[in-house]
This record gives structure tokens, sequence and C-alpha cells, in this order.
């Protein structure tokens, strides 16, 4: 019990160093106030006159927040990768490992200091969605899970991201994992209809993660059925926690001990 | 009782037959070194010699392939908790964070060893002051200098106050004043009772401060003594003259002996070994005799340089 709650400790003090860091980097700061303003007003500025939502008569704006949401929290948690390719490449490890810690603490430390910090970035993504004349048709519960939901993809992503950041051995390689994470909205069904895509890509868009997360979210914020979209997302999410995490536990180890 | 004295209470640090390879280079070839309780030891060596991978070994940050460590009475591979727990670490890299501020920083290191929110907060304004850094407390590590960081580093080693600690090339980089500046605090800390194993590649630095040092290179011990022990070993004190006439130079070889003398830096320079002051007499009258004029006397006392030269030039 106290071995918990010294770790519990650790782990805090390591999630407010990750936060603080964060807020003094300018490039994160920006993507995560900034740019998931910046991508909404894209998206319902810009594309939305010219893309048609197909048979689901939505408003473009209504369409497209659920995909908007999962760029701006993937984005910023693909940088988790990042933030662990530096602590490893630095001398910080070191030091960080004499300490009398945990060792699974130092990447816990930064998965959770990003799934604080890119919950807050949906935050403000919605925030601009609704200045922008976004009506969710949500009640209590709809809000809590729609929470659930965004925090179990950032959760998920930054696992993704925190294995791929110990796989690599620099920061620059590191960057590459955000490029995946921020494309792989655009071949779901959550930018475009997947019913006006060529074959192969709609067959994609039907297989992939990100358009059953957005059809989940669709159906919480905008008060529709949901289907079996909602277990789907539920299996993915877990699914892709309970797989990462034990690796990047395992790649933690084998890269900090000779 | 004798038993336990050697086998570690006594000696902070006993490292016995310690090997390591990277993949086909062996980096260690069989390292032994003892540093005795509150005693300093320089390990000493060219690049690449294996400073680094000793002292990540007895830090416990990287598995020997052979060979034991007993750091503070505790196996560093069978016991690493234990020995974290005792020792403090100033890797050659920095090991703190730029972004944060040195208060945040040691703060941090505080809480993560366990102190109190109070007693952390005290612990690090100790640190601060102790290191010079009180007026840098509040700003950030990017904006320090050189030698602000390096002691930023070594206060990070002391938060836990460890009885041993491992600085790897503290001082690489320094200007001459950070450099002295930082040997004073090493100095306090020996004379405060630490346990210290230093890494060096300047000769001066192990002369400053060490109790013993240790050369390696290529990964072998080639030598391991005090201080004196070892500029004794290269032997005597070197005279260098000059000449007043570059052509005299012929004569006064041969009126001292070919053999024992050899060019000096400039084309007038004569060195050679002398053994005390009568030598010195003999040398002076015999070249006064050959009718050659001495324009400048020099003496010189072996550096450790001339040890390390000479012992790191053998195997190179
Ligand atoms: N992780 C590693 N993988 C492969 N080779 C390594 C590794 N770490 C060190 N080496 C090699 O081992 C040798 C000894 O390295 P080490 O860092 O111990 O030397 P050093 O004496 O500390 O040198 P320096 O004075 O430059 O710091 C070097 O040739 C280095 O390239
Ligand atoms: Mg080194």
């Amino acid at each position: 019990m106290s071995a918990a709650l010294t770790a519990a400790g650790d782990l805090r003090r390591l999630v407010v160093r990750n936060l603080r860091r964060e807020l003094r980097i300018p490039d994160s700061l920006i993507v995560n106030t900034a740019l998931p303003v910046i991508i909404m007003v894209l998206f319902v500025y810009v594309f939305g006159g010219a893309i048609t939502t197909g048979s689901s008569g939505l408003a473009y704006i209504d369409f497209v927040v659920p995909a908007v949401l999962l760029m701006s929290g993937g984005y910023g948690a693909a940088l988790t990768a990042v933030n662990i390719a530096d602590d490893m490449t630095a001398g910080m490890i070191d030091r960080l490992r004499t300490l009398p810690i945990g060792g699974w603490t130092v990447p816990a430390g930064h998965v959770i200091a990003s799934v604080v910090r890119n919950v807050t970035a949906c935050g403000f993504a919605l925030l601009a969605a609704v200045v922008l004349g976004f009506r969710p048709d949500a009640g209590l519960t709809d809000w809590a899970l729609v929470l659930a939901v965004v925090t179990g993809y950032v959760l998920a992503m930054s696992s993704l991201a925190a294995l791929w950041g110990l796989l690599v051995r620099s920061a620059q390689a590191a960057g590459a994992f955000s490029f995946v994470v921020l494309f792989l909205p655009y071949l779901s069904d959550g930018v475009v209809p997947a019913e006006t895509m060529p074959d192969v890509l709609r067959d994609f868009a039907a297989n992939q993660p990100i358009t059953p997360i957005v059809a989940t979210l669709r159906s919480l914020l905008l008060n529709q059925p949901m289907g079996s979209s909602g277990a789907v997302t539920a299996a993915w999410l877990a699914g892709t926690v309970l797989v990462s995490v034990p690796i990047a536990a395992l790649l933690f180890r084998r890269r900090t001990s000779g | 009782m004798n038993v336990i004295h050697s086998t570690g209470f006594t000696d902070a640090v006993v490292a016995r037959g310690l090997t390591k390879s990277f993949g086909a280079t062996q980096v260690l070839a069989g390292i032994d070194l003892t540093v005795p309780t509150g005693s300093l030891l320089a390990l000493l060596g060219p690049n690449g010699s294996g400073k680094t991978t000793t002292v990540r070994i007895l830090t416990t940050l990287l598995a020997p392939d052979g060979g034991t460590a007993v750091v503070g009475g505790c196996d560093v591979t069978r016991d690493g908790v234990a020995v974290r727990r005792m020792i403090g670490l100033t890797s050659q890299q920095a090991t703190v964070d730029d972004l944060l501020t040195g208060r945040e920083n040691l703060e941090l290191f505080a809480g993560l060893y366990h102190l109190g929110r109070r007693q952390a907060r005290r612990r690090a304004q100790d640190l601060l002051e102790r290191f010079d850094l009180a007026a840098a407390a509040n700003r950030r590590v990017v904006t320090y200098s050189g030698g602000m960081r390096r002691r930023l580093d070594l206060a990070a080693s002391m938060v836990s106050a460890p009885r041993i600690l491992f600085l790897d090339e503290p001082t690489t980089g320094l200007d001459p004043r950070s450099r002295a500046e930082l040997w004073s605090v090493i100095r306090e800390l020996v004379a405060a009772g630490t346990t210290i194993l230093l890494t060096t590649q300047y000769l001066e630095e192990a002369d400053q401060l060490a109790d013993r040092v240790v050369v390696i290179n290529r990964g072998r011990v080639v030598a391991d003594d005090s201080p004196a022990a070892l500029k004794r070993q290269v032997g005597s004190e070197r005279l260098i003259l000059r000449l007043s006439r570059a052509e005299d130079m012929p004569r006064a070889r041969s009126a001292l002996g070919e053999g024992g003398t050899h060019p000096g830096a400039g084309e007038r320079e004569i060195t050679l070994a002398v053994q005390g002051p009568d030598h010195l007499r003999r040398t002076l009258d015999l070249l006064h005799r050959a009718g050659v004029a001495v324009e400048h006397v020099e003496l010189c006392a072996p550096t450790l340089d001339d040890v390390f030269f000479e012992l790191t030039a053998v195997a190179a």
C-alpha cells in the first residue's frame, strides 16, 4: 500500500515536470491550444463548402467535429514519442535511473502528462467548434462518454507513441509518428464520407479504428443511434493500450539495462 | 575483523576484473580498482579508454560482462537498489532538465528521493547556496553558463547527501577559474567525509585532488599509485639548457655524452635528466670547460603528463 502511494507520488512529480516543460516550449503550447482551433476553422470554412456529407444529411461542421477532435488530441499525443526519445538520448535518463524510483514511472509520467494536455487540447477544439456554430445535442451521460472516448483515444495514441519513442534512437525519428496520427483520420469516415471514396480506400476506411471512433463520437454528440460502433471503439482502444503498454515497458527495460 | 575490513567497510568501492564488450569490441578488459572510504580516486585515461563505461557499471547503469563490483558493501549487479541509495552520480553529459529552473530541478530530485515537501525545499535552498547558485536559482538552466550547469549537476548528485560520489569528467569544458571553483567544492566534499571516484583527462586535476590515481588505457589498468609515486616512476628532474650559439650544439652534446641528451624544442635547446644538485653543477662545469656559452637554464619537475604519455604511449 505504501509502496503504491510512493509510486503515485513519484508519478505525480514526473507528470508535473513534464507539463511544466510543455508550458515552456512554445511549439508545444501552440500544438495544444492554437492548432486545434486552426484545424477546426480550416475544415469548417475552407474545406467545408466543397465537401458534401453524403447520406448522413449533416451540416459539415457537425460531420467533421469528431475527426477534428481526434486530430487535435492525436497530434499532441504523438509528441510523446519525441519527449521520451529526448529523455532517453539526453543524460537525464541516467539521473532518473540512479534515483530510488520505479523505472516504469518515467515513460508512464510522459503518457499521463500527454493525456492531461491533449484532452485539454480537445477542449479547445470543441470550444472553437461551438463558436463556429456547432450545436451538440448531448446529455450529461453523453458528455461523460465523449470525455471517456477522447481520453481513451489520447491514452491509446500516447502509449503507442511511447512505444515508438523507445524503439527509435533519436528525437527526429520519433517525430515521424505524428504523420501517421495526423493522416489516419483522412482515411476514415471522419473528414469525407467513406461512401464517396474509391473501393480500396473505402475498405480501408471501414476497417480502421478511426471510423468507429468517429461514429461513436457523432452519435454521442448529435444524439444519433450508436449501433455497434461503441463496442468496436472500446475494443480498439482497450486493445491498443493493452498491447502497447507491456511492450513499451519491456522496451524501456531493455533500453535502460546495458 | 580483517575479513570485514578487506571486503569493503574501509573500502567504499572495490572492483575486480570488470570486463565489458559492445558487440565485438572489448571496451573493458579486466579493470581492478579500490577506493578507500573517505578518499578520492582519480580514474585517468584518454578518450575512449573506458572511463565512462567503468563509472556506468559502478553506478548500476550498465551490467558488466564479467568481474565483480562492490560499492558501499553491496554488489552492483545483485543489489543495485541498495547501491543506488548510497551513491550520487554526475554524468559526463548534463543530467539536469534545461527547461526547469535550478531550484525546480533540485526540488524535483529531492522529491523523487522522497524527502517531504518542506524538507525538499530546504535541501534545495541549502545546495543552491553551497554551490553558489542562489542568485540564479529561479532562472531556467538553459540560461546557465557551463560552469553553473556543472555546479548544478553536482548539487543534484548531492541531494540525497550520498556517502559515495561518482563524477565523470566534472570539469571538462570549464574555464580555469570555474575549474578551480569546482575543485574547491570537491575538496570540501572529501573533507566532509565523502568518498569520490572522479574521472578526468587532465593530469593536473588528478594531481591536485587525488589520493590515488588509476590510469587506464584501452580498457586496461596501466598504473595504480599515488600521484607522487607515479611522478617518481618517471624518475628524475629534467634540465633544459638553451645555448647562446647554435654552432656550439655538437660540442655541447659530445661534452655531455650523446646518450643522455635530447634535442629540445628550439635548435639551441638541449634536455637531459639530472639527479640532484651535484649532477647539475657537474653538467654546467663540463659545458664551461668545453667553451660552450649557456644563455638559459631551466629545471623541470616531472609532471603527471610525463607519466601519462609514457604509460599510454606503450599500448597505443
Ligand atoms: N553503448 C555503446 N555501444 C557501443 N560502443 C560503446 C558504447 N558505449 C561506449 N562504447 C565504446 O566504448 C569505448 C569506451 O567508451 P567510454 O565512454 O567508456 O570511454 P571514455 O574513457 O569515457 O572516453 P571519453 O574520455 O571520450 O569520455 C569507446 O570506444 C566507445 O566508442
Ligand atoms: Mg567518458
